[in-house]
């Protein structure tokens, strides 16, 4: 296959340039791309209208939106909705709020810092079903765990977290692991955070609580911002936590969307009801990337 | 003078005792590896013990471990190749002779990384199903290909932007041939970034959870999937649990630690850098 040569709009503007045919070498990545971002979703967009079980194959045929009516009026869905919004926002609360604050403290100058840092970000390369492992058996245990040991030490009743707290166990473990994302994002937005701003305000006389809130904040904003639309879009579909953990019960205390769909398509063989779940969290994570791709963006022009 | 050692020393005591606490759960996995299984279930939780080797010989000596530690090593040093494979011509292209179209490119690849998973589990599935590659390491390996490009192109993109533009061009006057010129100059120059693109991709591919569940089984499965199995009931051995845990996660965490500066800039697409 041969193709005509691309202009270059730069060319001549700017010492000798050569005329080189780029297409050939972006066209596999943009084929490879196209196959995987299209293909798949137009089919989920398809089944989604059908009347599709594994079990039943023979059964398939034309729904309409019969599968999004029996989702959208399913009574679990408002309470899977609900879970997976407590746990994206319980998450971000947390990594975010307690992130900003570690990102100060690990940025102060500390004995052994560099070492104290390496600790802090570790968590965020454990694979998601260790770390749910991990959690589960060793720390969340109700008779062996290293919490219920604490909380006994301290005259409490241990927590039985996996039948009496599922959300919330779920939220902690997820938060330990992107916590050290958080903070390491915003340290590193941190060391860019120009010394003479800093200077000045105490020369002006702002004490610890005016520097932070009028010089470091909104220094932050911005690393803020890509932190907390970055997790959104990750954090909207949480599943191998859920499946280590709790498999989504007891019940659907802790099934969120991505959960659901998953028992759809591969427990119950529900192939159209799965893709109606499917295009629900598209939509979702939609909504958040719209923002992500705005800032990213702007920063493609510096 | 006195005043700074204060503050460094105040420091020191708050920002040690936060960094204890939340690498403890790795720490206690760890020397949890070492116990006898007896000592590791024992409340109270006991620190101090006579350090065996006896669950990592365990752990080992199970053909299906390093079979899927095999299994993990080839789906993500693979999929890396390949997405290095495919993305350096592209990112070259795209960084040395960007053209209207670059940006919205590099914009639209970007955003094939904000669909969700579990939106496609169900064609993915099936077609996988309909081609035989389901629970087949060149499938995984395609997928995990496919979920990286975005981020390798991209972060290798930023990289070659960076290089300066006069050396190359110092070259060419030189008379070094396009094949010269990303031999001898471009590749030697951006290979710190190239490195630490294929470490984030390792490292990303090596922990992926999703597609490994839902895609792979006995054979297929990388140590994500295969430490999963670990949650039914039958096979929980706390002490086992931890050598195999700390010996999945051991490598990927140390580099992790290498690359940690370089990361940020591929997590965030290059929104901080």
């Amino acid at each position: 296959m041969t193709l005509p040569p691309v202009p270059d709009p730069s060319a001549g503007r700017r010492g000798p340039r050569r005329s080189v045919r780029t297409l050939p070498l972006k066209l596999p990545s943009v084929i490879v791309l196209l196959l995987w971002a299209v293909v798949p979703l137009v089919m989920t967009i398809w089944f989604s209208f059908e009347r599709y079980n594994l079990l039943n194959a023979g059964e398939r045929g034309f729904a309409g939106l019969e599968n999004y009516r029996f989702l959208l009026t399913d009574p679990g869905l408002a309470k899977v909705i609900i879970n997976t919004v407590l746990l994206v926002g319980g998450v971000l609360a947390i990594t975010v709020g307690l992130g900003t604050l570690l990102a100060v403290l690990f940025d102060q100058s500390f004995f052994g810092r560099g070492a104290a840092r390496l600790l802090v970000i570790a968590p965020f390369f454990v694979m998601p079903t260790v770390s749910a492992l991990i959690w589960k058996n060793m720390l969340m245990d109700p008779v062996n765990g290293v919490l219920a040991f604490l909380m006994r030490g301290v005259g409490l009743r241990p927590v039985d977290w996996f039948s009496g707290a599922p959300l919330a166990a779920i939220v902690i473990i997820v938060a330990w692991q992107w916590l050290p994302f958080a903070l390491l994002i915003l340290l590193t937005a941190l060391q860019s955070l120009d010394p003479e701003s800093r200077e000045s305000a105490r020369m002006d006389g702002a004490g610890p609580f005016a520097m932070f809130f009028f010089i470091v904040l909104p220094h932050l904003r911005r690393a803020i911002g890509v932190v907390v639309m970055i997790e959104t879009v990750f954090l909207l579909t949480v599943f191998a936590e859920i499946f280590v953990t709790t498999a989504g019960g007891p019940g659907l205390a802790s099934t969120n969307l991505a959960f659901l769909i998953y028992r759809f398509a591969l427990l119950d063989f529900d192939i159209g009801g799965a893709s109606a779940g499917g295009i629900l969290a598209i939509i979702l994570a939609n909504v958040a990337a719209v923002f992500l791709m705005r800032t990213v963006s702007r920063s493609l022009e510096t | 003078m006195k005043r700074t050692l204060r503050n460094k020393a105040l420091f020191t005591a708050a920002a040690w005792p936060v960094a204890l606490v939340i690498f403890f759960p790795i720490f206690w996995m760890l020397v949890s590896g070492f116990k006898t299984e007896v000592e590791a279930v024992s409340t109270p939780p006991r620190l101090i013990f006579r350090p065996t080797l006896e669950n990592y010989a365990a752990v080992w000596q199970r053909a299906d471990y390093v079979r899927h530690a095999v299994n993990s090593v080839i789906v993500s040093v693979g999929s890396t190749l390949l997405a290095l494979g495919l993305a350096l011509p592209a990112a070259y292209a795209m960084a040395f002779f960007p053209t209207r179209r670059t940006k919205p490119t590099l914009l639209w690849m970007l955003s094939t990384k904000m669909l969700p998973p579990v939106g496609v589990l169900v064609p993915i599935y099936l077609l996988f199903r309909d081609l035989g590659l389901l629970d087949s390491r060149v499938g995984l390996l395609m997928v995990y290909t496919l979920v990286n490009l975005p981020i390798v192109i991209w972060m290798l993109f930023t990289f070659f932007k960076e290089v300066p533009r006069e050396v190359l061009e110092a070259g060419r006057m030189d008379g070094a041939g396009p094949g010269r010129e990303i031999a001898s100059l471009l590749l030697p120059l951006s290979l710190p970034g190239i490195t630490s693109t294929a470490l984030l991709a390792v490292i990303l591919a090596w922990n992926e959870a999703f597609w490994s569940l839902n895609l792979t089984a006995a054979k297929a499965a990388p140590l994500t999937a295969f430490m999963a199995s670990f949650s039914s009931p039958e096979g929980l051995f706390w002490a086992k649990l931890s050598a195999a845990s700390t010996m999945a996660i051991a490598p990927i965490v140390v580099f992790g630690w290498l690359s940690q500066r370089q990361l940020v800039r591929g997590l965030t697409f290059g929104a901080i850098k």
